[in-house]
């Protein structure tokens, strides 16, 4: 073992030996598995201070520069610790959007002016972010977003409206799309990107139920809206480009992410714990020929994923199209977990139709609210449909 | 323990020497190369057999103990798999299944017939008796004056094979050498297959005389490793093959035009191409994943999902392609002449060989689900 190897292992000692003795108890409510369930005080308080505990204990945006809140070390020290957190299944680290998008696209592109005013809050979980792309008429087809910035002296005026502003009604900041040239030639060209701040008078929110009957997300109404003149981000009118790279972090093509979990991975192994003493007929369900065939397509299907994950560090193995596995690794993942959570609840016998709250549910509905929260990733970030449109377009090189 | 276990998967600077050379020298003979022998005896030239033998591929899994480079078998998985992308119909992968069986069941006794099978004599093994792979039943034996008596189905390659190597319903289990010359003219009885880049016979054994006979404790074991790495070699060819329809697929959406649009604009063919492409992904990703595992030693666990798991994703995932390449031609892909016809055939043959997507998903249920 080299010197760098033994000290990431010694590392990976410290971190687990950390979380074994802060990994929080049950809060006595239920807990998000990703940043798009999380829907009360009660959760964002308690996800708060577990966040800034992490970042506290120095395990969160580890390759992040020093002086914005951060370790400035090599990355594969976040992704020990990351791994180590998955390990113990610890809580999220909840500001995702902070975290893994506009925090990256802050370190990348951001001016020192505003690396300094944003990244240790993000960090911290002081300052929780949102984003606002979607709009009401205008979701895929995002270059279309009307909402419009208009220049008046040292402020931006902003008027429209967004929507699925997940965490919108906690955040502090929004990373905000809006038009400023409705004139320009391109669609593109007349769009700008904003670091707002949610406390401006003139935005509202108004939570949205979602399909599982929780909140998480609002629509966010602008009415003259006025927001410093820097809160741009780079130049008026390179709105859509930066709101590409910011899609880049959030569907995981990009590297820069500070770090912890975003969301709690449900895997195969979970399912098939849960079926080893569900009966089916006179047997088990893992007896049943077809039940188990499934099984092992869906046990293949995510074995793929992970070996694909090797081989995408192997140039030689990826020679044909080089951007196929990274590109497809939302749409795959997000589609395979899907169908897994289906696949359990129709595993689950008669008492696969019963939901959280009903003492008989399987696993007190865990399956069942696992699948209706799956389409918040197939549809959120780019809907499965889009990204086929991008491999096909972008890898595949057909016409659009 | 996860149902996930094994990932490793590496490729070193050699193996990514051998593909890239393998992939260009495939390459340059292309599809038409076998076109040209789709009606023919032989699916081959002479000379190209001559040539994939001077490069030294007959000798691939043959340990150096045995005289051999020392590449495992693993290193058949790049060869095959650019072999598949233009369906070259050679006895390659006969030869090479023929050496494993022989070295895993007794190097030693076997040591004249491999170095004559690495330097060109083309063997393959004679195993088949049902009617499929999911039946394991031999009636060839022995009689009592040491000759062999039997019937052998769809032998690949054997009307080209100087050597068979012939399973027998002997003690556990036996295997015979024979020499082909020793056989009577009619005794190998090609078949046609719906592949036409590939040939098997069906093989009539009355009364011949082994040239080597194996038998003992090792024979079991190294059958089922053959059967294994078999699996794992048409895996290869198959993923090979599966991305050059693809390949042929895109060619065409990027071309023909119906309506003043390119056919590939529209989703119904897009979205299809893409599901292929992530088929085709997991196949490789499965191949080189066993690629790394296999080696000269008896298969574990791990190494026998690996193969289950590539032969029963990559098969599935070529007729997909295949399928949908001639689909998506229109009239054009009714043809003789459109490549896309060779790939569904190749599929069909494919997926049979050493056992279909669900026989291996039965194996791979018992081997990940039993507690
Ligand atoms: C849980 C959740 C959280 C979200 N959080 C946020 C957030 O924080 N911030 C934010 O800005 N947005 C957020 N979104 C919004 C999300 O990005 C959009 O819902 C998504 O981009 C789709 O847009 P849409 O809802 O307008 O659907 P539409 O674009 O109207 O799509 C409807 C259907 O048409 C299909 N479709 C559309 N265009 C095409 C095409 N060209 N080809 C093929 N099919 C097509 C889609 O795939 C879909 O099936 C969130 C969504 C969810 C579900």
């Amino acid at each position: 073992m080299n010197a760098a190897v033994k000290e990431l292992e010694e590392f990976r000692r410290e971190v687990s030996a950390w979380l074994e003795a802060n990994k929080p108890g049950d809060p006595g409510f239920l807990l998000p598995q990703s940043f798009m369930e999380v829907g009360t005080e009660q959760q964002v308080d308690f996800l708060r201070e577990w966040q800034h505990k992490v970042w506290n204990a120095g395990y969160l945006g580890m390759a992040w520069p020093k002086q914005y809140g951060g370790q400035g070390v090599d990355a594969a020290y976040q992704s020990i610790a990351d791994q180590e957190m998955r390990r113990h299944g610890v809580p999220i680290c909840f500001n995702v959007i902070g975290l893994g998008w506009a925090g990256p696209l802050i370190n990348d592109i951001g001016t020192d002016e505003e690396k300094s005013r944003y990244l240790k809050g993000i960090l911290s979980a002081e300052d929780i972010w949102c984003q606002g792309f979607s709009e009401p008429d205008h979701g895929s087809d995002l270059g279309n977003a009307r909402t419009r910035a208009s220049r008046d002296g040292d402020s931006w005026v902003i008027n429209g409206t967004k929507i699925w502003t997940t965490l919108g009604n906690y955040a502090k900041y929004m990373i905000l799309l809006a038009r400023t040239n409705p004139e320009a030639e391109r669609k593109y060209d007349g769009l700008s990107f904003f670091l707002a701040p949610m406390d401006a008078e003139g935005i509202e929110t108004r939570p949205i139920r979602k399909l599982t009957g929780e909140y998480g997300f609002t629509e966010t109404f602008f009415t003259d809206a006025r927001i410093p003149a820097d809160c741009l981000m780079g130049a008026e009118g390179q709105g859509w480009k930066i709101a590409m790279q910011t899609l880049q972090y959030e569907r995981g093509a990009e590297a820069g992410a500070a770090g912890g979990l975003a969301f709690v991975r449900i895997v195969i192994d979970d399912l098939v714990e849960q079926l080893r003493d569900v009966p089916r007929g006179d047997a088990g369900v893992l007896d049943d020929p077809v039940m188990r065939d499934e099984l092992v397509r869906l046990i293949m299907e995510e074995k793929a994923i992970a070996l694909g994950d090797r081989r995408s560090g192997i140039s030689a193995l990826t020679s044909d199209y080089p951007l196929s596995l990274p590109l497809s690794n939302k749409l795959r993942w997000t589609e395979y977990t899907r169908r897994m959570r289906q696949f359990a609840i129709n595993a689950q016998g008669a008492d696969g139709a019963l939901y959280v709250g009903d003492d008989r549910a399987p696993a007190g509905g865990f399956w069942q609210r696992a699948y209706l929260n799956s389409f918040s990733a197939t549809i959120g970030g780019g809907t499965s449909q889009i990204q086929a449109n991008i491999i096909a377009e972008h890898v595949l090189g057909l016409p659009k | 323990m996860s149902v996930i276990g094994n990932t490793a998967l590496r490729f070193d600077d050699e193996q990514a020497m051998l593909l890239d050379y393998a992939r260009s020298f495939c390459a340059d003979k292309g599809l038409a190369e076998a076109r040209l022998h789709l009606e023919s005896e032989q699916a081959h030239d002479v000379s190209l057999w001559q040539e994939i033998v001077a490069m030294g591929w007959t000798g691939i899994g043959l340990p150096e103990s045995a005289g051999g480079a020392g590449l495992g078998i693993g290193a058949a998985v790049p060869v095959l798999e650019s072999m598949g992308r233009v369906l070259m119909g050679t006895p390659l992968m006969s030869s090479l299944l023929a050496v494993q069986l022989l070295v895993r069941a007794d190097a030693t006794a076997a040591a004249a017939i491999l170095q004559s099978i690495a330097a060109g004599e083309v063997a393959t093994v004679a195993q088949l008796e049902a009617s499929g792979w999911a039946s394991s039943e031999v009636t060839a034996q022995l009689d009592e004056n040491g000759r062999v008596q039997g019937h052998k189905r769809m032998v690949m390659d054997a009307a080209q094979a100087r050597w068979l190597v012939v399973t027998l319903d002997h003690e556990q289990a036996a295997l015979a050498v024979i020499d082909t010359q020793s056989l009577a003219a009619d005794a190998i009885r090609p078949r046609q297959l719906i592949d036409l880049t590939h040939r098997a016979a069906d093989v009539l054994l009355e009364d011949v005389e082994p040239a080597l006979v194996i038998t003992g404790d090792g024979v079991p074991g190294a059958l089922r490793d053959y059967t294994l790495l078999g699996a794992l070699l048409v895996a290869a060819e198959s993923t090979g093959a599966a991305a050059a329809a693809l390949d042929t697929i895109i060619d065409y959406l990027k071309t023909r035009k119906q309506f003043d649009k390119l056919i590939g604009s529209y989703q119904a063919l897009k979205h299809p191409a893409v599901d292929i492409l992530n088929n085709v992904d997991s196949s490789r990703s499965f191949i080189y994943h066993a690629a790394t595992l296999v080696g000269d030693g008896v298969l574990g666990r791990d190494q026998e999902i690996a193969c289950r798991m590539a032969k029963a994703q990559a098969t599935e995932t070529l007729k997909f392609a295949g399928d949908r390449a001639v689909q998506f031609h229109g009239g054009m892909g009714f043809s003789w002449e459109c490549d896309a016809q060779l790939f569904i055939r190749r599929a069909q043959w494919a997926q049979q060989q050493f056992g279909d997507a669900q026989h291996h998903r039965k194996y791979l249920a018992d081997l990940l689900l039993n507690s």
